[in-house]
């Protein structure tokens, strides 16, 4: 790619990340604090080997959230369910996993990521199936289905399920150790020193096959190409072969299995039982993250890293008593909001860009100089 | 009488390539001017310019007399200018009279003054015989009324000199009439109307000087009496013109589709089709002819396999599809040239190479292993769409929504072509394409009949109709209602069929 290339696909994203700086600069001065030492902590607690795992850790589901999003995105489905589908797959795969016992580990790690993708899959296959028998609108069904997922189903059978603890926290059943995720810290200790109280957990390889599987399905395979050119012409794919419902609910199907996976790295990872504690909202940051990261694999990837990044750096301000870590949520809205915007411009330009080379190619039959004849199809820059 | 536009010497250059090459252009004030040439010969360019949208490397322009030069359409306007474009820019949800004053509400206080609104508006349409219900939603309309309201919403803006970008490309015939009408009228009241047009007969009906462009070169001007329809096609191609005419037969006796007694029926249950039957055979041209609207575009809908039928059967080379789902029919072979680019063709904001493909998706050499889209077949195959259809694009990674309307259908042609479907389904094969590209197209279309081809002609020019086909039917209210000899019929004959008096 060329200079100029990587600086029109990273060029939004960075500038709508420098002006929510400013913002909240501007906050942290408005409300008494010192917005150079504020951020000279962050950097300097963010920049430690212990934030930074921590960072990658949160990265992870809300990555997998942004694909999952992503995924129905490209046929223009505006897939809001991913929070009911990861919470309500995180459960019954928690149940499944820990009602399991112990099993040879590959296959108990297998047989839980199985139910969280089927489980997904199957709650936003609700949502297509809807649209494609009954045509209701994806963003109502997801709404509900979100509610009856987190409000209905698992706060009905966590209460029965639930197990006695010592803690009082309502939860399931711990999952056998063979049916944890392996963490990482032995090999980035090679390289730097020992870590303390945290681990990176190996899931991040999953979300990362996950990601390349994403970019090869979309954009090298033909049911990506039926996908996509749903998503740019529902009618044209459609005299082109492409089954429209089909297709709906092939992208649902996809969308809410990459969605199950979301809760998998803190349940493997890290905490090996569901409860009431277990992270939510992850679905609804995963928007954001796909849109900062243009539902491309690697802009999510990146996108996924700053929130998770600004999410755990910022927990400083608070212990030092610089700010509200509220600061935080202003700036993540902040960077959307100027990222959507610098989007929309960028797109303009380019399209005006494109327009005039091909109306210039279309006056390319007048001579430029004195031999035309030999005009070629790709010499103008698109 | 003075010019109300003069323009000398201009032109604009894009990298490697002259759009306008000093260009000349005068419109005498009240006149009607038509802009004509092929596309792509520079006439969308040199109106853009004018309007305030691209600024002119070299030359002058005079509006009224007066040297100006305008760095928005703003300005322009300001000067007296209006553009009405071929797609309108209206706001379905308003009514007609909310869709002319937006922008340029007459205030009253910090409300909008209607009763002013509504009675400037009134004046403007009684004066240009523009007929109009202010009241009706936009949505409601028909294209000829959306098109009077953006010319209204010109005049209320103060225009004298009015510009219009392929008017009647988006008309029925009875809406041309009363656009020329409405021209005419806009005219005699001192306005000047600036058009361009590639339909020769229209030019000749209403204009009263024509200048033609050739190759982003202003090659003549001339009064409408002095030259015929023959005259200006040579002018816009600079050489002799072919005909659609075909002629020695190439039919074989296999047939590429049947359709048998096909009926269809519609979402509220109206019949679209009745008891439809023929027969297309490999290296034969079967025309449909038609008024719009009586079941043809089912009809498509139907081999195609988009819309299910009610009764009757279809069969491609002898098998019966009825049954079968697009992609297996594609599959097999059929090809599809649609009646609307935009919405059945093309993938606007994907690149030429993408659309190149589009519909072949599914098969070799584009699809590998049965999983992969081949990129560098498809980059092969949108390569030579180009160069063979004489495609104008930067190149094969330009969105089509870049390319001009005629380069669009060219690109949806030659996709087909190149792709050696049969049968072919072609609707308007040739619509929105000028003269020299339209001629490219039809010789096409007779070099593949005459290797086997099967083709079904959905057409609206009834002399391509009669010019290609080896057979015609004429459909009326979702039947045939006539089997017709191309040879033997005249176009008075086909239009008497075609509305039912015969």
């Amino acid at each position: 790619m060329t200079g100029k290339g990587i600086l029109r696909v990273a060029g939004p994203p960075l500038a709508a990340v420098g002006l929510a700086v400013l913002v909240a600069s501007l906050v942290l001065a408005v409300s008494g604090a010192d917005p150079l030492a504020a951020f000279g902590n962050v950097i300097e607690y963010g920049t430690r080997l212990e934030t930074l795992i921590e960072a990658f850790n949160r990265a992870v589901p809300l990555y997998l959230s942004g694909i999952a999003f992503a995924i129905a995105m490209r046929i223009n489905l505006f897939q809001i369910g991913v929070e009911g589908q990861y919470i309500l797959a995180a459960f019954l795969a928690a149940y499944v996993g820990a009602g399991v016992g112990t099993l040879f580990p590959p296959l108990h790690v297998a047989v839980i990521l199985a139910t969280a993708m089927a489980v997904g899959a199957a709650w936003a296959g609700l949502a297509g199936w809807m649209k494609v028998t009954r045509n209701v609108h994806e963003v109502i069904s997801t709404i509900m289905l979100n509610a009856i997922a987190v409000a209905g189903v698992v706060s009905y059978l966590l209460g029965r399920w639930k197990i006695e603890s010592a803690t009082l926290d309502t939860r399931l059943g711990d999952i056998a150790p063979s049916g944890w995720f392996p963490s990482l810290n032995p090999l980035i200790e090679l390289a730097t020193r020992e870590i303390r109280r945290v681990e990176l957990t190996a899931f991040i390889l999953v979300a990362a096959l996950v990601g390349a599987a994403y970019h090869l399905i979309i954009n090298r395979t033909r049911l990506g190409y039926d996908l996509r050119a749903t998503g740019a012409n529902p009618w044209a794919a459609e005299a082109s072969g492409v089954p429209p419902k089909r297709t709906i609910m092939l992208a649902m199907l996809l969308s809410g299995a990459a969605a199950g996976l979301v809760g998998m790295a803190d349940l493997l990872g890290d905490q090996h039982f569901y409860s009431l504690r277990f992270p939510q909202g992850l679905g609804f940051t995963g928007i954001a993250v796909a849109l900062l990261g243009r539902n491309h694999a690697v802009g999510a990837a990146f996108a996924a890293l700053a929130f998770g990044w600004l999410e755990r750096a910022s927990g400083v301000l608070e212990v030092r008593g610089d700010a509200p870590r509220e600061i935080v949520t202003i700036m993540v809205g902040v960077i959307i909001l100027f990222a959507v915007v610098a989007y929309a411009l960028a797109q303009r330009r380019a399209r005006i860009a494109a327009a005039a080379a091909a109306a210039a190619q279309v006056g390319g039959a007048a001579p430029a100089g004195a031999g035309s004849g030999g005009r070629g199809g790709g010499e103008a820059e698109p | 009488m003075s010019a109300a536009v003069k323009l000398s010497g201009i032109s604009k250059r894009f990298p490697g390539v002259t759009a306008n090459d000093r260009i000349d252009l005068e419109v005498e004030e009240g006149e009607i001017h038509a802009i004509c040439g092929e596309n792509g010969a520079g006439k969308s360019t040199l109106m853009n310019i004018l309007y305030g949208m691209q600024q002119p490397d070299e030359g002058r322009i005079e509006v009224f007399g007066a040297e100006r030069s305008f760095s928005s359409p703003r300005e322009a306007i300001e000067a007296g200018i209006g553009m009405v474009h071929q797609h309108f820019m209206l706001a379905d949800n308003l009514s007609v009279l909310e869709n002319v004053i937006l922008g340029a509400e007459p205030p009253k206080g910090p409300m909008i003054d209607y009763a002013a609104a509504r009675s400037r508006l009134a004046e403007l349409g009684g004066a240009y015989g523009l007929e109009l219900d202010f009241d009706d939603a936009v949505e409601a309309l028909e294209v000829g009324e959306r098109q009077r309201i953006e010319i209204i919403k010109i005049l209320y803006r103060g225009a004298r000199i009015l510009i219009l970008d392929e008017p009647t490309a988006v008309l029925v015939p009875q809406e041309v009439e009363e656009l020329f009408r409405n021209m005419r009228e806009l005219a005699a009241e001192g306005h000047t109307v600036i058009f361009i047009d590639h339909k020769l007969d229209e030019v000749l009906a209403v204009a009263d000087t024509i200048t033609v462009l050739r190759r982003g070169r202003s090659v003549a001007a001339v009064k409408p009496g002095e030259v015929t329809a023959a005259d200006l096609a040579e002018l816009m191609v600079g050489s002799e013109l072919p005909t659609p005419g075909t002629r020695e037969a190439a039919v074989t006796d296999r047939t590429a589709v049947e359709v048998e007694n096909v009926s269809a029926v519609d979402e509220a249950g109206a019949p679209r089709l009745r008891n439809v039957s023929f027969e297309v055979r490999c290296g034969e041209i079967v025309g449909v002819a038609g008024v719009e609207g009586n079941g043809q575009a089912e009809l498509v809908e139907a081999i195609l396999g988009i819309a299910p039928v009610a009764e009757g059967s279809i069969r491609l080379h002898g098998e019966d599809v009825t049954g079968w789902p697009v992609r297996r029919r594609r599959e097999a072979g059929l090809g599809y040239i649609p009646e609307d680019r935009h919405r059945r063709g093309l993938l606007l904001p994907a690149p030429v190479w993408e659309n190149s493909i589009l519909g072949h998706q599914s098969r070799p050499p584009f699809l590998r292993s049965g999983v992969w889209i081949d990129e560098g077949a498809s980059r092969r195959r949108a390569a030579e769409v180009v160069e063979r259809f004489d495609v104008r694009t930067p190149g094969v990674d330009t969105g089509v929504h870049a390319l001009s309307g005629g380069n669009q259908q060219k690109l949806v042609v030659g996709r087909e072509m190149a792709a050696h479907c049969n049968p072919l389904i072609a609707a308007h094969p040739t619509r929105g394409i000028d003269v020299g590209s339209q001629a490219a197209v039809w010789e096409e279309l007779r070099r593949a009949r005459a290797a086997g081809l099967g083709v079904l002609l959905i057409s609206a020019d009834l002399e391509e109709l009669i010019g290609l086909s080896d057979a015609l039917l004429v459909m009326l209210r979702g039947g045939i209602a006539a089997r017709l000899d191309p040879s033997r019929i005249t176009l008075r004959e086909l239009g008497a069929y075609m509305t039912g008096a015969a």
